[in-house]
Parts: C-alpha cells; sequence; structure tokens
C-alpha cells in the first residue's frame, strides 16, 4: 500500500516530519518498506505560458519560444519538445535553477540563438518517466508560482507492507485513524453530503445470496461529459499512489478506493439490460472482462448480473461490454460489501488479482458503501458533471457482520505483556483507536467500530495496547522455570555423533532438496512408490525423494563437471515411501569417489574399493559400541554392480545396503567409476545396549595363527561365525591377516589365513589346553566347511 | 711403583686415542681384564713383602680405579659422538605434508541449526521433531488460520492432491507435541520446511527452527528477554534489537524481530528481520486442549539459512543446495 503524506495530512493534523511519521508506522506494525520523494528538488522552477513558438533556424527539431512566466518581458526559451506550440502553460526552469542533485540550469546558446532557461517534461522534474514532451498544467496555472507551490511537491509516497489481518489500513482514511493512536495526533474526518438528485430514476436490486453479498448500493449518473479532463490534484494524487491516471470517471472510483479503502465500480448504464441481481455463477455462463480475458463461471463465483447474464465478477473485475468508456453519458455506480470468503482465493486462482479484489478478500467496512457512493457522487458531478438519481440500497441487515463488543481486563494485559500500564494510558490508547472503552471492575468493555473487525477477542486488544504504547516499552525479562534435565538417552547414538564420525572419515555433508525427478529415480530403479507433488515447481523437483542416493550421486556429478576428482559426500534426511499409508524414515547415506586417500607422499595409491567404504561404514558403526555387530549379506539391487552389493544387517535384520555403484547407472550419467555408497535407516542404526563392564584377564593371552584352504564359495563370514562357535568363551578375538589364491592353492580354494588370540578370565592357559581348543577348532571347520590346515 | 704409574701412563695416552667403541672395550680387557696388566700387577702382590705390599697394592687400585673412570668417561663420550652421528643422518624434513584421511565438514545449515538447538538446550528446551508431510489441519487449521486466510496465500504451500501437503513451517510440531503432553511445554522443532517459491533468497526448501514455551508464568517481557538472549548467544556480541507489531495467525500480540546490522562495508548499521514470534494465539492452545486462561505461552520461529547468512556471509541462499565442495569446504 502505497500513499502520499500530503493526503494523509488531509486526514490528520501531523507535525511529524516524514522520518519521523515512517518510524513511528514500522513501530506501530504498519512495516514502512520504503520512502521516496515525490519529485526530485528543484528550485526557481515556476509556471509559465508560451505566447509565441517559431521553428529554430539553424536546427530542424528546435523551436524557439517565447514564455510568460508573470514577468514584464517574455522569455526566450530554444526547446525541442514536439508538444511546444503557443497557449500551454508548463513548468519552466528559469536561469539560476537547480534541479535534481546538481543539474543547474544556465543562459546558452543554442546552434546561435539565446535560450534563457529550460521548459520541463515529468521526467525532468523527477515525477515520472515521461520524457515525450514538455508536462502541460492546467489553464487556469497562476503564472510565475513556483511549482513546488503549485504541485505541492514538498510531498513523500510512503510504501507501507500490511499484514493481512490490517484490511483497515488499506487507505488514506484508515491510515489517519491508526496513525491519530500512533502519534496522539487528531483525526479529521471530512463531511460528506448526501448528493442532490437531479434525476429520479433507479434499478431494481436482487441479493440472491445475501451471505456472500449482503449490501449492495448502486446510483445512476446521467449526462456526464465522458472526455472530461481529471483535475491535476487527482491525477498527483494517484500517482502518489502508485497509480495511473485513465479517465475522469475511472479515476474517481480508484480515488474513492485509496481514499475510503471501498472499491467502486461504474458500468455504462446504456449498455446494462434490466435490474441488477447478485448471485453464484452458473457453469455455461461467460464474461469477458475488461482486461479482455474470457472468463467462465462456476457455481464458486460470485457474478453481479443484469437481464442478460453477468456483467461482472464480483469484488474482482467488470466486464468489458459495460465498462466505462469514452463515449459513455450515463453510468451506474457499484458500491458493495462482499464476505471475504466468497471473494478470498478466486482472484489468485483465476490470475485476476486487482486493488479491490485485494480489499475485499480481506474484508473492507462493511458500513462503508453509502459514504463512499455519496463520496464518489460529489466528485463525478463536480468533474464530469451529470444529475444523480436516488440511492439504491439493497442489503440484508442479517447478513452484515455484526460489531464486535469485546473485555479486556486490566491484570489479563498485565499478565500476557509483563509489565503494568496504568489504566489512564489504557483508556486513553482505547480512545485513540475509537474503541468507546467502559471501565469498570477492572475490564473494560469496548464496542469495535465497523473497519476493525480483526478486532473480536481480548488478546487482540491485549496487542493494540502493546502495539500504540510502544513494543520497545515492554521490558526484557528471562522465563522463570524449573531446571528439570528431563531424560538423556543413551541408548541412541545420537545423529550428531553419526555425523562427525562421517566427517572425521572424510566426508563432506551435503543437504539436498527432499523432492526430485522421476525421471533421475528411475535410473536408479527407486521410483517405485514414489509420492508425487500436486504443484511441484517444475518436474526437475517432481516427487518426494525414495532414497538419499539419487540427490548425492547428481551433487558428486556436478562436483566431478567442476574439476573435482576425489570426493566423498554424506547426507542425513527424510525419505518418502508411498505405499498404502506413507512411511517418512530417516536416512544416512554416503558415496565416494576417487582415490582411498588424499594424494599424498610414500603411500601408494590404489582404486577405491568396497572394503574402503566397509571400513569407513564399520567405524561408523562403532559408535553403536559391541552390541549387535554390522553384517554384509551378499544381495543385489538394481543400482549396484552384481558382484559388489551388500544388504546391511544388525541381528540378522537389514538395515540398508552398500556396494559399488553399478556401471550402466554411472555411464548414464557420465561418471568415471567406481563409485561406492551405502545407505542405511537411521534409527535402526543407532539403536544400541548400554554397555556392561566386563572383568578384564589379569592373565596372558595366546595367539595361534591358522593357514586354511576353503572352498571359494566359503564365505569370511561362514568361517569366521564357525570359529566362534567351535572354541567357545576362550576366544577373545579373531583377525584375518592374509587372503590369498594362486600358486600352491588348488584352483576353485582359496587359503584365509587368521590369528586366534585366545585367553583365560581365571588362569593361564596351558599348551594342552590351546593345543586342544586349535585341534578342535580345526577338524571343526574340516568338517562343516571343507577346510584344510595348510603350512603357514 | 713405577710400572704402575707407566702403564697407567701408556693406559690412559692410550684410552685418550681411542675411536672406537669395539677397541675401547679391548683397552679395557687389556688393561682390567682377568689378564690385563694391571690385575695381573696385584698377582704379583702375593710375593711381596708386607710393607711393600699394602703400598703397591694401594697404588695398583689407585690406578686401577683411574683406569676405570678414564674408560667410562671415553665410553661416554664415544657412544655420544655414535648417537650424534646417527642423529644427524636421520635429519628430516618437518614441513612435509602429514599422512592420512582428510576431514569431511558439515553443512554450514547443519552446523548453524546445531548451534541453535545447543543455545536452546541450554536454556531447558527440548528438541521435537515432526512429519515433513503434513495435512490441513496441523499445517494450517490447528494454527488458527481459517480455511479462507489470506495468510494461506502467503504460504506458497506445495499440495498433493489429496489433502496433505508439504509443511510450510515447523509450526505443526508444536500442535503435536502440546497435543501428546499437555502444557507445560519448552520445545524447540528445527527441520526442513517447504514453499514454493525461487530466488536469490528464497530456495523451495529451507530449514526453520520453532520455539514453544507454555506455562503459567509466561510474559512478552520474557519472549523479548530469550531471544535478546539467543541473539547474543548466537553471534557473540550484544546486538541491538527491535520488536515490530506484526501479524501471524497463530499469535497474538505478534512481533517481527530486527537486528542491528552491518551490512558488508556500511559503517551505519541497517535493521534486518530475522525472525517472527508472539504469543501462543489462545485459539492454539484450545485446539490442542489447553486451558488458555491457565497457560499463556510464547513461540518464536526462525530461519536457519538466514541466520548462517548473516553469520558467514553467503549472499545467495541457493549456494547452500548447490554442494559445490569448494563451496562447502569453507565451513568446519
Amino acid at each position: 500500500m502505497r500513499f502520499s503524506v500530503n493526503w494523509l495530512k488531509k486526514w490528520v493534523d501531523l507535525e511529524l516530519g516524514v522520518d519521523e511519521l515512517a518510524s513511528r508506522l514500522t513501530a506501530s506494525g504498519l512495516e514502512v518498506e520504503s520512502v521516496h520523494a515525490v519529485a526530485a528538488p528543484c528550485s526557481a522552477v515556476v509556471v509559465a505560458e508560451i505566447t509565441h513558438c517559431e521553428e529554430h533556424p539553424n536546427a530542424d527539431k528546435l523551436k524557439v519560444c517565447l514564455l510568460d512566466a508573470g514577468e514584464e518581458k517574455p522569455l526566450q526559451v530554444v526547446c525541442g519538445a514536439p508538444n511546444a506550440r503557443p497557449g500551454i502553460r508548463v513548468p519552466l526552469a528559469r536561469v539560476g535553477a537547480v534541479i535534481g542533485d546538481d543539474f543547474k540550469v544556465s543562459k546558452a546558446k543554442l546552434r546561435g540563438t539565446e535560450s534563457f532557461g529550460m521548459a520541463c517534461s515529468e521526467r525532468e522534474l523527477g515525477l515520472s518517466d515521461d520524457h515525450s514532451g514538455l508536462m502541460e498544467l492546467p489553464q487556469d496555472a497562476p503564472l510565475g508560482t513556483d511549482i513546488r507551490d503549485y504541485l505541492e511537491l514538498d510531498d513523500h509516497s510512503i510504501e507501507v507492507d500490511l499484514t493481512p489481518n490490517r484490511a483497515d489500513c488499506l487507505s488514506i482514511r484508515g491510515l489517519a485513524q491508526d496513525v491519530s493512536a500512533s502519534c496522539n495526533a487528531n483525526l479529521v474526518v471530512p463531511e460528506v453530503q448526501p448528493a442532490k438528485t437531479g434525476i429520479s430514476d433507479t434499478i431494481g436490486v436482487t441479493l440472491e445470496h445475501p451471505e456472500d453479498c449482503p449490501r449492495y448500493v448502486g446510483r445512476f449518473i446521467r449526462g456526464i461529459d465522458p472526455v472530461a479532463a481529471t483535475p491535476l490534484w487527482m491525477v498527483e494524487a494517484l500517482r502518489r499512489s502508485g497509480i495511473r491516471s485513465i479517465s475522469a470517471t475511472v479515476d474517481a472510483t480508484n480515488y474513492v478506493l485509496m481514499e475510503l479503502g471501498q472499491p467502486m465500480h461504474a458500468f455504462d448504464l446504456d449498455h446494462l439490460k434490466g435490474d441488477i441481481c447478485v448471485r453464484r455463477g452458473r457453469t455455461g455462463e461467460s464474461l469477458e472482462l475488461l482486461d479482455g480475458k474470457q472468463l467462465e463461471f462456476n457455481e464458486e463465483l460470485l457474478a453481479i448480473c443484469d437481464a442478460s447474464g453477468p456483467v461482472a465478477l464480483a469484488g474482482i473485475m467488470g466486464g468489458l461490454a459495460t465498462g466505462v468508456t469514452d463515449s459513455t453519458r450515463n453510468i451506474l455506480l457499484e458500491s458493495a460489501y462482499f464476505n471475504p470468503s466468497t471473494i478470498s482465493g478466486k482472484a489468485r486462482a483465476l490470475g485476476l488479482q486487482t486493488d479491490a479484489s485485494h480489499r475485499y478478500e480481506r474484508g473492507v467496512d462493511p458500513q462503508g458503501q453509502v459514504r463512499a457512493i455519496e463520496r464518489i457522487t460529489e466528485l463525478l458531478l463536480e468533474i464530469v458533471g451529470g444529475e444523480a438519481g436516488p440511492l439504491v440500497h439493497a442489503v440484508s441487515e442479517l447478513h452484515v457482520p455484526a460489531q464486535n463488543s469485546v473485555n479486556l481486563r486490566h491484570a489479563r494485559l498485565q499478565r500476557v505483556l509483563g509489565m503494568e500500564i496504568d489504566i489512564e494510558e489504557v483508556t486513553r490508547i482505547l480512545e485513540r483507536l475509537r474503541l468507546q472503552p467502559d471501565f469498570g471492575d477492572g475490564a473494560w468493555k469496548v464496542t469495535v467500530p465497523s473497519d476493525r473487525f480483526d478486532i473480536a477477542i481480548e488478546e487482540d486488544l491485549i496487542e493494540e495496547i502493546a502495539r500504540i504504547h510502544g513494543y520497545d516499552n515492554i521490558p526484557v525479562a528471562l522465563p522463570k522455570g524449573e531446571l528439570d534435565p528431563g531424560v538423556v538417552p543413551e541408548s541412541r547414538v545420537p545423529l550428531q555423533n553419526i555425523q562427525q564420525a562421517l566427517c572425521t572419515l572424510g566426508y563432506q555433508e551435503a543437504i539436498n532438496y527432499s523432492f526430485t525427478s522421476e525421471e533421475l529415480l528411475g535410473r536408479f530403479s527407486l521410483d517405485n512408490h514414489v509420492l508425487p507433488l500436486a504443484n511441484a515447481l517444475n518436474t526437475d523437483l517432481g516427487v518426494m525423494r525414495t532414497s538419499l542416493l539419487p540427490g548425492l550421486m547428481e551433487t558428486l556429478a556436478r562436483n566431478l563437471r567442476r574439476q573435482q576428482d576425489r570426493l566423498r559426500f554424506f547426507e542425513t534426511g527424510t525419505v518418502f515411501e508411498q505405499q498404502e499409508g506413507l512411511t517418512e524414515s530417516w536416512h544416512v547415506a554416503a558415496v565416494a569417489c576417487g582415490s582411498p586417500l588424499p594424494e599424498q607422499w610414500g603411500v601408494d595409491s590404489r582404486t577405491l574399493d568396497i572394503f574402503d567404504l566397509k571400513g569407513d561404514l564399520e567405524a561408523m558403526a562403532s559408535l553403536r559400541g559391541h552390541t549387535g555387530e554390522i553384517e554384509f549379506r551378499k544381495a543385489t539391487s538394481p543400482w549396484l554392480h552384481p558382484g559388489q552389493a551388500a544388504m546391511v544387517c544388525i541381528n540378522g535384520a537389514d538395515i540398508g545396503w552398500a556396494g559399488s555403484i553399478h556401471p550402466a547407472v554411472l555411464k548414464q550419467m557420465t561418471i568415471k567409476g567406481p563409485v561406492l555408497a551405502f545407505e542405511l535407516d537411521v534409527d535402526l542404526l543407532s539403536k544400541r545396549e548400554i554397555s556392561y563392564t566386563k572383568n578384564i584377564s589379569h592373565f596372558p593371552s595366546v595367539r595361534r595363527d591358522l593357514a586354511l584352504r576353503v572352498p571359494e564359495l566359503v564365505t569370511f563370514a561362514e568361517v569366521k561365525r564357525n570359529v566362534i562357535d567351535l572354541s567357545g568363551d576362550l576366544l577373545i578375538n579373531l583377525v584375518l591377516f592374509d587372503l590369498y589364491t594362486g600358486q600352491n592353492v588348488e584352483k576353485g580354494y582359496k587359503s584365509l589365513a587368521i590369528g586366534l588370540i585366545l585367553q583365560n578370565v581365571s588362569c593361564t592357559l596351558t599348551d594342552e589346553v590351546v593345543d586342544s581348543l586349535v585341534q578342535k577348532v580345526i577338524q571343526g571347520l574340516e568338517e562343516r566347511l571343507d577346510a584344510q590346515l595348510r603350512g603357514l | 711403583m713405577e710400572s704402575v704409574d707407566q702403564i697407567l701412563k701408556q693406559a690412559l695416552v692410550a684410552i685418550a686415542a681411542c675411536e672406537e667403541l669395539s677397541a675401547l672395550d679391548e683397552l679395557r680387557v687389556q688393561y682390567l681384564g682377568k689378564k690385563g696388566q694391571v690385575t695381573s700387577l696385584l698377582k704379583t702382590l702375593g710375593s711381596m713383602e708386607a710393607e711393600l705390599r699394602k703400598e703397591f697394592g694401594q697404588a695398583v687400585n689407585r690406578a686401577k680405579g683411574e683406569l676405570a673412570e678414564a674408560l667410562s668417561a671415553r665410553k661416554r663420550e664415544l657412544e655420544d659422538a655414535v648417537l650424534n652421528s646417527r642423529l644427524a643422518t636421520e635429519s628430516i624434513d618437518v614441513t612435509l605434508p602429514g599422512r592420512g584421511q582428510e576431514r569431511g565438514g558439515l553443512h554450514p545449515v547443519t552446523h548453524t541449526s546445531q548451534r541453535i538447538n545447543d543455545i536452546f538446550s541450554r536454556l531447558g528446551y527440548d528438541i521435537a521433531t515432526g512429519p515433513e508431510v503434513e495435512d490441513d489441519y496441523y499445517n494450517f487449521e490447528a494454527l488458527n488460520f481459517s480455511p479462507d486466510h489470506p495468510a494461506r496465500a502467503m504460504h506458497d504451500t506445495f499440495y498433493f492432491g489429496d489433502g496433505r501437503l508439504l509443511r510450510t513451517h515447523t509450526s505443526p510440531v508444536q500442535v503435536r507435541v502440546m497435543q501428546q503432553q499437555g502444557a507445560p511445554v519448552r520445545i524447540i522443532a528445527p527441520g526442513r520446511v517447504f514453499r514454493s517459491d525461487s530466488d536469490q533468497t528464497h530456495t523451495p526448501m529451507f530449514h526453520q527452527v520453532e520455539g514453544l514455551l507454555v506455562g503459567e508464568t509466561v510474559t512478552m517481557a520474557d519472549l523479548k528477554g530469550v531471544l535478546q538472549a539467543f541473539v547474543n548467544a548466537f553471534f557473540e556480541t550484544s546486538l541491538a534489537m527491535r520488536f515490530r507489531p506484526s501479524y501471524f495467525p497463530f499469535t497474538e500480540p505478534s512481533a517481527e524481530v530486527d537486528i542491528a546490522w552491518h551490512r558488508g562495508d556500511d559503517k551505519e548499521s541497517g535493521w534486518l528481520e530475522i525472525l517472527g514470534c508472539g504469543m501462543v494465539h489462545p485459539n492454539v492452545l484450545k485446539s490442542c486442549g489447553i486451558d488458555s486462561e491457565k497457560y499463556i505461552g510464547y513461540a518464536f520461529g526462525m530461519g536457519v539459512e538466514r541466520l548462517a547468512m548473516l553469520r558467514y556471509g553467503v549472499a545467495d541462499i541457493r549456494q547452500f543446495f548447490e554442494n559445490d565442495v569448494r563451496f562447502l569446504r569453507q565451513f568446519h
């Protein structure tokens, strides 16, 4: 909402400077976005009339003019404007004038002809961007008058960013009312007299849906001058409010909209057929709107209809056929109240947001229609002439919102704000806000004016008091409370620790959008249970992600394109799977490519493989302590290399997957592999048991190394499980220190070198015990896994 | 007697001239060994007269002691020399780079979010979370947005077409927690939120931290205090703050909070909006089954990216989600 300070000052006695006013507005909840002077600074620019105009002898496009600035002698000025002609009054910057910050007008010789000043365009005065010609002033502009005084240019436009509850401030009147309270200034409400009627004919108005439109006020004006000019003061007032002048009648409706906040519409009476009916639209009905768009009606939309059907989309835009044109002689004025919920959302949905719809969907004063139509009648009769008819006032009082009556308790005010404001001050503020307070028994009973329908409950009044008294005056305290630490659960690994562990392992955290493209998910065959958005920004962000992998792979690809070749990323976040119901779960995923270690001296570089990733995964998982070890189970996933893919499990239950990304997927994304990745469910990963200490043995441990030849298909996990099973409590650790195939190992077999570390808690182990245990292990492995002991 | 002195003199010269530990050991054997020259002298004692024996014995022992000392002193010298020469060969360039894995880092948004969580945890707030796919009830209705509320339009909501939507703020967590546990409540709710908007200062997904405190003696003065304390803690300096009346359907009174902030090289500071807050609207308390006469609450919400942008001088919010490692590695 943009407005002129001078206009506001016609409604409220303000002594404040513009900066002070702006800061008061912001402090009272009407946030000031910007403050602009309505014109460039200028001095010695006066009203002058061109009395004589002839071609410049030495230049095609220049004219030599004589200007009368109300002095004895006319001034000769050379001018290039196409509209320069005798008889028009224009702003003249005289010799010595300064325009803008530093443009000085001096005596000049243009192609041999002397020029004593400069006639100005609107742009030169900083009024608008119009530089098509000289600014033409009204014929009655007094010659010699300083243009700043004549146009009241010592004025500012203030733009306020209004919150949706403050519909009352979408007008000069409403702003003045609020400023009167926040700046403690007197409100001046100009009187509006009912128009004298010169004609007697009226129109019938039927309110078919009074809940949508409980009030419709109309009036004819006949015999207007269709081409009457809008007075300069109105053009300027509108310009300073950000509204372009169109025609006198339209300008007057906009002026009243700005002044009183009541949208107005004027129909060309000669194009209306029969009476007015306000009703819901019907499917099949259509209307060409003022902006040329064709609107198809339905039951959701409210229509203003004549005998032939809809002629306007209520509260939003009129129809083209019944619009006011430069041949319109007779008009019907409309000043209506529409229910905000009827209008709300419609303009946005139709792409037809207008100044009217903006006000109607937030709510206009339900009692303001008559005043507004009287005001516009007054203006129109003065500007375009004609004769006004009597008012038609269709109303369903039952459906007009009632005025609120609200109580405010002094004690509650103090309890909510944490400060005491004395009774006199509260009463004063309430009065300033026109709330008609009635104090008794520790509370005020207030009657809310019809345009402040946002005030409905006690808290609304508390806010009113607080903002007018000043939020700055509320003290600063700290809440008091019981110092209860609650429970700090140790049986879950905090997410932060998982994130930190991955950082330490060399992974950089990434954050990708929760929505992604279905096509991308499809590349990974992760598009089976997607949840699509109905109004996505674009198809690249069309569905909720089912996995963190595709986003991380895109991040990887993007960085590879930017000349980064060794990359490790992780992400934690939600993924969404829509099956019967929606599953929203928290995952952690990582991707890695490039060498296992950063390039460095003294370390042989080699290709990253799944065991590097597995090492990282295990290091991260060690946050869980030693309860329920992480295990890998060979498996396949469409996005993984079929020979290098595993499910990750704890106690036999899958918690995610790990592996090398399928070369076909990499090729599609033009990524040079290998890329290793894992993705786990955080919930399942982070469960842990709280450690319970075991005694440390004081007796020496014994290590025995075995080289075992086992069939190639036997996994290490099987060997390990069986060794543990066969050796019982004495085994405290098992290490694999070599894996060998080739010479001296038969085809179809491999050699595993494992170390068994044995210890007893209560005595020193004897050779006999150790030997027999090792023998038992070897025998057992032989029977179970076809293992053979080899010489080390 | 003379021979003792002679032997001693000879030996000391030999020891001083000795350059090898092994040669020194040979000298030790030569003089002090079982068959050494000095030891041999002692063996002659038995055949001496008592008077002479005493004197001679003392002389030999003295020489023995002197020799032993000279030997060990020389040994120390030689050992030191050996060590020093070894150390000299082992000298390295200490400026060579260290070896091992490089540390990664947290995303600045996560880092910022954790700092915010830490600050409020110190103030006794529990961390609460909720789903990102919400419905109209939790995202709007229970928060006092009427069905046609113009504020809904300001939320640029992503819908799924079946009543569900992506939460536009973390405020639904307020409702879920209050409905679950009733009053009193002291939580913060960090998380991702979504709005259909994209430019230099808006991304369709961003992070918010919402705070809620409901109790019997909560006041707006407390709200001002807690936010001032937060800002001071977060920026590690005392910043001027401004509370401006504003509007949110779920709080009344409502405020937006600005901090005095120096942009870039500007000497003068301007006001910069960093969060919204207010006293919990009684309708919200009611929809959560909390007696709004007995309990009063305050709530606040802030954008994590916005705070990270200010703290770390990030000009374009979209950089956060481009995940360029050269950007991300600038943080820790």
